[in-house]
């Protein structure tokens, strides 16, 4: 054991020694711009060794807040937008950078508080009210901030309740301009009410002793869609390679890979392409 | 939150083990990091003997800027390499985003300044010793910046060192240009980033435990060479 | 300039006149070399005729300058008035080819023995069979045969003294320049020194030294330079100098005073 580690360490130290080169001999790979949610919840784990298998194409996954996502994906950076915000979605193919979008799965957004309580929340399935006692009461809110998917939909739900929340930032309200996890581990420690999407909060591990307070209101549901980048606008995109991912996820050999996935016993991701 | 000593487990453990997924990790953060320290005293060496041999206009200009880019923020400079390396970019053809070579191309930015200016005060003060002794033996300019880095050469491993430490703890740059893919540019500070903000609190602290521990093992080999070098009085 | 030196530079030139050796191109010539710093005339107009084959002696108080002149002599520092010659042209890289000099405290690189005699003949070109021969020359003239592959900085101060020696004369000058080379060395030590600095006036370099010690001028020197407050104050042959002072301040210093005026 100790020798194979010694070993291990030896080769490490020599591999060290040649100059960064190609990081892998496979040529045949795709990028793919996607949120941390799916990152972090492990789907991706799940389901690209599937397709790797059956297709030979190695998929590497950029996983940024849906913002940069959408963002690095006009600038061609990449085959295939896999994210969570259908507004943005829609505009980045209505502005050429995208071929078509389709749905691929939702989960949904829960709202996850602190067991005291303050608002006075738990158990609710009304979203908007919910956020309306929890702005009325100014128990601290954790949002992200950081113009992500979910951060989109916690903004949509706010206006919904007619709470200004940039009034209230950097009091009861507080944007960590972080990832999820960052901003799960920021809210917890500071014992605030956060929305987070339920694949990330089930595969989170530092969850203390919070529990999901808000959950089941249709408004939460978080549809993820799949758009491949448009070759016209960005030549490099790998055209090809990307259609048959896309293709792929939307095929029942796909959609059983997403429906598959489970962490404790959970479904996390609820395939629904037309 | 656990205890140290199970942090410190954990850590262990990890390496024993010898995950296949952990040992990719380590020698990609290596390989991505020495080869731009490598890069980075390829260029800073020669900058900083150059600035710190010769006496020319503007100098101490120069030396306000190398010292001022030693603070490069890593996320402005990942931003610019990215803006550089998009396909959108400039040297979009290349097809250098999301490679280990873009990582290495953000680090030596990073490093380059911190080398240079190390390096420059290195040789200035030797140059003070040596400059009459230089004069009179007619040593001219290339032999002189030669003759310097050579007989520098254990205090610049000190230099190296320093870099080493900077683009082998950073994670601002690299997660951005490198883009964190799974056994691609996935390195030992964009996995901690990662496994924090999944929460994994305890994996992410005892793979900063192997971080510290191969800085601990660079740094303990350098000493021991310059202990030796010190015995020769060559330092 | 002053009266002073004027009278000093006329007293000059007879004793060395008398000793009939001298040739009547001098290989160096000082006029007029001043020197200023902060503010300060550190080198106050000196003339000098430094005759091939001779070993000039510079002597005087602590800070008369006499490290300074032997820098302005051997062009490590530029005057800031008159000029130094060299065979009747301006002193230039090229002349100070021909020229060597010891330091005090000797400059190792930080390399072997034998790397640092190596040096000195590379950044003159040269190389192969020739740099290898006069490599062991020196190395054997300094003594230092069983040391060679040790790191310089790791030898005694005579040690290393004797190999900034053999290290100035590896390139064979004509004008070997010494600041207080035996300072801070043992008697053997000093007298290992001085009769290098004896064999290398054996085969007819012109040597220019300065010292404290007046036993070493006159077993080394032909001719004194006495310096004080940045002016020559007194010049002769060696002995006399040393038993006849004629100027204040040479008569002052050789009896040990510490206060010594201003004016000669």
């Amino acid at each position: 054991m100790f020798r194979r580690s010694f070993l291990g360490f030896a080769a490490a130290g020599l591999l060290a020694l040649g100059l960064a080169g190609p990081a892998a001999a496979q040529e045949d790979f795709i990028v793919v711009q996607s949120t941390t949610s799916t990152q972090n919840s492990g789907l991706f784990d799940h389901i690209l060794p599937i397709f790797t298998d059956k297709t030979g194409i190695e998929v590497r996954v950029v996983a940024v807040g849906t913002g940069q996502a959408i963002k690095n994906a006009a600038n061609g950076d990449g085959d295939v937008l896999f994210v969570h915000a259908k507004p943005a979605e829609e505009k980045f193919v209505a502005d050429g950078q995208g071929v078509s979008r389709s749905d691929v799965m939702y989960n949904d957004f829960v709202i996850v508080g602190p067991p005291a309580d303050p608002a006075g929340v738990a158990g609710m399935s009304d979203a908007v009210a919910a956020l309306t006692m929890i702005a009325e009461t100014e128990a601290p809110f954790a949002s992200r901030g950081d113009d992500s998917g979910t951060h989109k939909a916690e903004l949509g739900l706010w206006a919904e309740a007619g709470v200004d929340v940039g009034a209230a930032s950097g009091g009861w309200y507080r944007e960590t301009g972080s990832g999820m996890g960052a901003t799960l581990n920021t809210g917890t420690g500071m014992g605030a009410y956060i929305m987070t999407d339920r694949a990330t909060w089930i595969s989170f591990g530092n969850k203390g002793d919070y529990q999901i307070a808000i959950e089941g209101d249709e408004k939460m549901f978080n549809q993820y869609g799949i758009i491949l980048v448009n070759p016209e606008k960005h030549p490099n995109v790998k055209a090809d390679l990307g259609q048959q991912f896309v293709d792929w996820v939307l095929s029942d050999e796909g959609q059983e890979a997403i429906a598959s996935y489970k962490v404790d016993g959970q479904q996390l991701f609820f395939p629904n392409a037309q | 939150m656990e205890s140290f000593s199970a942090i410190m487990a954990e850590a262990l453990g990890l390496i024993l083990s010898g995950d296949p997924d952990v040992i990719e990790i380590i020698v990609l953060s290596l390989r991505v990091t020495l080869s731009a320290v490598a890069v980075a005293c390829l260029i800073g060496f020669p900058l900083g003997a150059t600035v710190g041999a010769f006496r020319f206009p503007l100098r101490a200009g120069v030396i306000v800027v190398m010292n001022t880019m030693m603070g490069l923020p890593p996320v402005v400079v990942g931003l610019l390499v990215y803006l550089m390396l998009s396909a959108a970019g400039p040297l979009g053809v290349l097809g250098l985003l999301y490679s280990p070579t873009a990582m290495v191309i953000a680090q030596t930015i990073l490093v380059t300044p911190i080398v240079a200016a190390l390096s420059r005060q290195v040789i200035e003060d030797l140059y003070n010793e040596y400059s009459e002794q230089f004069t009179s033996l007619g040593v001219g300019p290339l032999d002189r910046v030669l003759a310097l880095l050579w007989d520098a050469r254990y205090s610049l491993l000190t230099v190296a060192l320093a870099g080493f430490g900077r683009a082998v703890a950073e994670v601002g740059a690299v997660i951005i240009v490198g883009g964190n893919i799974n056994h691609v540019t996935r390195v030992m500070t964009t996995t901690i980033a990662l496994e924090t903000s999944k929460g994994n609190l305890q994996l992410a602290l005892a793979l900063g435990m192997i971080l510290l521990t191969i800085a601990v093992i660079v740094n303990g080999l350098l000493m021991a060479i310059r202990g030796t070098a010190a015995r020769a009085a060559y330092v | 300039m002053s009266e002073a030196v004027v009278n000093i530079s006329e007293r000059k030139r007879a004793p060395l006149a008398r000793t009939g050796a001298v040739g009547p191109a001098p290989l160096m010539t000082a006029r007029g070399l001043c020197f200023d710093a902060g503010g300060q005339r550190l080198i106050d107009g000196i003339d000098l005729h430094i005759h091939p084959g001779r070993c000039t002696v510079i002597m005087g108080a602590n800070g008369s300058g006499k490290s300074l002149l032997l820098r302005l002599l051997h062009g490590l520092i530029t005057p800031t008035g008159g000029e130094v010659r060299w065979q009747e042209r301006p002193l230039d890289a090229a002349a100070r080819q021909q020229q060597a000099m010891v330091f005090q405290r000797p400059v190792m690189l930080r390399r072997s023995v034998m790397a640092n005699l190596r040096f000195a003949l590379s950044v003159r070109g040269l190389r192969g069979a020739e740099r290898k021969t006069r490599e062991t020359e020196a190395i054997a003239l300094a003594r230092l045969d069983a040391l060679k592959d040790k790191p310089a900085r790791v030898l005694s101060g005579g040690e290393q003294q004797r190999l900034a020696m053999a290290r100035a004369l590896v390139c064979a000058p004509r004008m070997l320049f010494l600041d207080e080379p035996t300072a801070s060395l043992d008697p053997a030590s000093t007298q290992a020194i001085e009769q290098m600095i004896e064999d290398a006036r054996e085969t007819g370099t012109t040597i220019i030294v300065v010292t404290h010690d007046a036993g070493q001028a006159r077993r080394l020197g032909d001719d004194l330079v006495f310096l004080h407050g940045g002016r020559v104050v007194e010049t002769g042959p060696v002995a006399q100098v040393l038993d006849n002072p004629r100027s204040q301040a040479a008569r002052a210093w050789l009896g040990g005073r510490l206060f010594v005026p201003a004016t000669p």
